[in-house]
């Protein structure tokens, strides 16, 4: 037995005594089962609070960190390890965090010994929340141009402006925030990486009503901010190559997006829907689009299966998130239209418990901000045609 | 297993690319084209091939081979689909040894051998009508005697008229079997068909053609596994080769985005052209991964490949299909041209999609598998 296959049995032997039964179960009510930690957060059952607890205790929550800041320390063939242990035995994820997914890689790359102190271990343990300050209303697939304004004021800069799409900002602890503090260079030269605590004064944030009926995004105001020097990540006006590389990993995380099944597949729930004729569902047409679209489907997983495998080996490009952002998303639309279509009239019912309250119809509309969020598929696509297919222009 | 090459198969694509590009090039097809060769390849190439090893890939080091299996067969379709290069490999050391590997025993042994060493040309009639239906057969194999008695026809058999010996796919009581055939037998016509990509193929009838008791590869009981395994192995390994198609369709398609000017700016400027080859990118990548992945599949267990082999045929077959049909209209008029070479990739991966079924096939296998 080597070392990979000893680390695999004392990982199934730990997660089958310290995961609740409870956290084994598919989720009931998803979003509402989640765990997102942070101050403000309640936990859903003491199972859920128990098992995020134990993960964190072994950094597990994230994984491939450090132990000095209190993540697993695992290599990243343990990583897969366990998350294929995770997955055999059913396990939730202990928590879900854009401090793990998208700050922390960047903070482990640029911030101070100070910050990743500070940070990553409350990061680890769930107990701070963090939010993505991004997008502004003038600024979107043209992210550089934003204007949100931070003046030094010697010790402290003051920070006014407005961010938008901040996702779950009413529920976060602290954001991450790109501001410009020189409007002399050009766009792309005056823009630095903030941190901040939402309960600063002159922070203010407001739910978006989507199309979904849903509010995940925020808008945020910042009048007056005072964010202390030391919460600058990275060199002043630096900001924009700390932007981008967490740009890569939220691309990564959203790409995956097309990935999250569980459950029923696609065939399956069409099979009940409309019914078989001939073995055959009974609709050909439709067989015919859920059958390329599983297929595509399962290819687009070994396909990211190889980036992984690529980028251990050093093969990827450094692009290549942007192909896996772009062609997860839209795989993740279309799954969403055949379900709906494969559902018929039953899936457009927008409440009560027969449809959970419209859970299809809403999902559907909640996917089509996939290849918006992150940068759109256009952006991606521009991505790859200049950064991996070297085609001239802009 | 990772899905990127090891540093062994890395080596061995690393000369069959420099091999293939510089033996057998475009104009190689070329040439045999315009000239009509009769036999539509070189044997002198495929002699070389034997001197590579490459003939012998996957028959095994007892028998003269290198002794791999499909992954490494697959790189050298990929280097053979890069350069549309006409050769036997495809019908005799990946097909047809697969199937005499899955057979195995002396007769098997001493034919895989003389694949290895060059000495044989194999060539398995499987369909018969329009489309790739294995499952729709209707040659008969009839027990008489000590031997069998065959009857049907079979089109679409690449390399049939230049084979010395037919691996014939038919029904045999409830169940099927590969017989092995002399296509100078009695009974046995063979007419070979030239292909819209200059490739080889032919038609074979089969009246009353006698055989002997050992003539049945599966003995009657094997034969099932055995045609799904060969079909298996040259489904993945056209996969791979639609993959070196569509790579390099692109790789000539972007470099000519890079170098034509209208309005006087390099058309690769305009993101109308970009976005959708960009988008095309992303479909070769995926279809390069699921054919990796099927490889290796039949490698590790070949009986349990199918479901993969299925998805790399369906994906190399959008993909490499997608790369041909932007290949020529990005290329504008000089894309219709015989003189330019972007024709024959989109000629060659109309007839590969076709060879052992399609994307539609391959999808519908894998919705039947799935239970709808």
């Amino acid at each position: 037995m080597d070392q990979l296959d000893a680390f695999r049995a004392e990982t199934r032997a730990w997660l089958e005594a310290n995961c609740p039964a409870e956290m084994r179960k598919p989720f009931e009510d998803e979003e509402a089962e989640r765990c997102w930690g942070g101050r403000n957060f309640k936990f859903f059952s003491e199972a859920q609070r128990v098992w995020l607890e134990r993960m964190a205790a072994r950094g597990w929550t994230a994984p491939d960190w450090p132990s000095d800041y209190g993540g697993g320390g695992l290599s990243k063939a343990q990583t897969i390890v366990l998350r294929q242990e995770m997955r055999a035995l059913g396990c939730r994820s202990p928590l879900d965090s854009f401090g793990i997914w998208m700050l922390g890689p960047a903070l482990l790359k640029y911030g101070s010994e100070a910050q990743k102190r500070e940070h990553l271990p409350r990061i680890v343990r769930g107990e701070i929340r963090w939010c993505q300050g991004y997008s502004e209303p003038g600024a979107g697939s043209d992210l550089a141009s934003l204007q949100t304004k931070a003046e030094d004021k010697g010790d402290h800069f003051l920070v006014n402006g407005q961010k938008v799409w901040t996702s779950y900002a009413d529920k976060a602890d602290w954001i991450f925030c790109l501001v410009r503090t020189d409007f002399q260079a050009k766009k792309h030269e005056g823009i630095s990486f903030l941190l901040f605590d939402m309960t600063t004064p002159g922070v203010t944030t407001r739910p978006i009503l989507l199309i979904s009926g849903k509010s995940p995004f925020c808008e945020t105001f910042f009048d007056d901010v005072k964010v202390p020097k030391d919460n600058l990540v990275g060199v002043e006006n630096k900001g924009w190559e700390i932007a981008k590389y967490l740009l890569t990993h939220e691309r990564d995380m959203i790409g995956g997006m097309g990935l999250v099944g569980g459950g029923r597949s696609l065939g399956e729930i069409a099979a009940q829907s409309i019914g078989l004729e001939n073995g055959m569902l009974a609709d050909p047409i439709l067989r015919g689009d859920i059958a390329r679209l599983e297929a595509d489907t399962w290819a687009f997983q070994i396909a990211m299966e190889r980036a992984g495998d690529l980028a251990k080996a050093k093969q990827a490009h450094p692009a290549y998130s942007s192909f896996l952002k772009y062609y997860g998303t839209e795989l993740n639309k279309r799954r969403h239209e055949l379900t709906m279509s494969a559902l018929g009239a039953d899936g457009l019912e927008w409440e009560g418990a027969r449809s959970q309250d419209g859970e299809a119809a809403r999902a559907w509309l909640r996917t089509k901000a996939n290849s918006i969020e992150g940068g759109t598929s256009e952006v991606q696509l521009n991505i790859i045609a200049k950064r991996i297919l070297d085609l001239p222009g802009a | 297993m990772a899905l990127v090459l090891t540093e062994e198969q890395n080596l061995l694509r690393d000369s069959a690319r420099g091999f293939i590009a510089d033996k057998a090039p475009v104009a190689h097809l070329r040439h045999l084209r315009d000239t009509r060769d009769a036999t539509g390849f070189s044997r002198d190439l495929w002699r070389e091939f034997a001197d590579m090893g490459f003939a012998g890939v996957i028959a095994p080091e007892a028998q003269g081979g290198l002794g791999l299996g499909p992954v490494e067969a697959g790189v050298i379709m990929e280097e053979i689909g890069r350069n549309l290069t006409p050769s036997p490999f495809f019908a005799t050391a990946l097909v047809g040894a697969s199937a005499l590997k899955a057979a195995g025993g002396p007769r098997a042994e001493a034919l895989l051998a003389k694949i290895a060493s060059g000495d044989l040309l194999l060539a398995l009639a499987v369909d018969e009508g329009a489309k790739h239906r294995p499952g729709a057969m209707t040659t008969q194999a009839q027990r008489s005697g000590n031997g069998f008695v065959l009857n049907g026809a079979k089109s679409f058999v690449v390399d049939g008229h230049a084979a010395d010996l037919l691996l014939v796919a038919a029904r045999l009581g409830d169940t099927v079997d590969v017989f092995m055939v002399d296509p100078k037998a009695a009974g046995v016509s063979v007419e070979r068909t030239i292909m819209t990509d200059a490739h080889n193929a032919a038609r074979v009838t089969l009246d009353n053609v006698a055989l002997d008791a050992d003539a049945a590869l599966g003995a009657g009981e094997r034969g099932a596994a055995i045609l799904e395994t060969a079909l298996n192995v040259g489904r993945a390994g056209s996969a791979a080769e639609l993959c070196g198609v569509g790579a390099e369709a692109f790789a000539r398609t972007t470099a000519y985005l890079k170098e034509r000017k209208q309005f006087g700016r390099l058309i690769g400027e305009f993101q109308a052209l970009q976005h959708r080859a960009a988008h095309l990118y992303c479909e070769l990548e995926i279809a390069q991964a699921v054919t990796l992945k099927a490889l290796q599949a039949l490698a590790a267990a070949p009986d349990k490949a199918g479901p993969l082999v299925s998805l790399a045929k369906a994906r190399a077959c959008a993909a490499a299909d997608l790369a041909v049909r932007e290949a020529v209209q990005m290329h504008g008029g000089i894309g219709m041209t015989d003189a330019v070479d972007i024709g024959l990739f989109m000629k060659r991966a109309r007839v590969a999609q076709e060879l052992f079924g399609d994307e539609r096939f391959h999808a519908d296998r894998l919705a039947r598998l799935r239970g709808y």
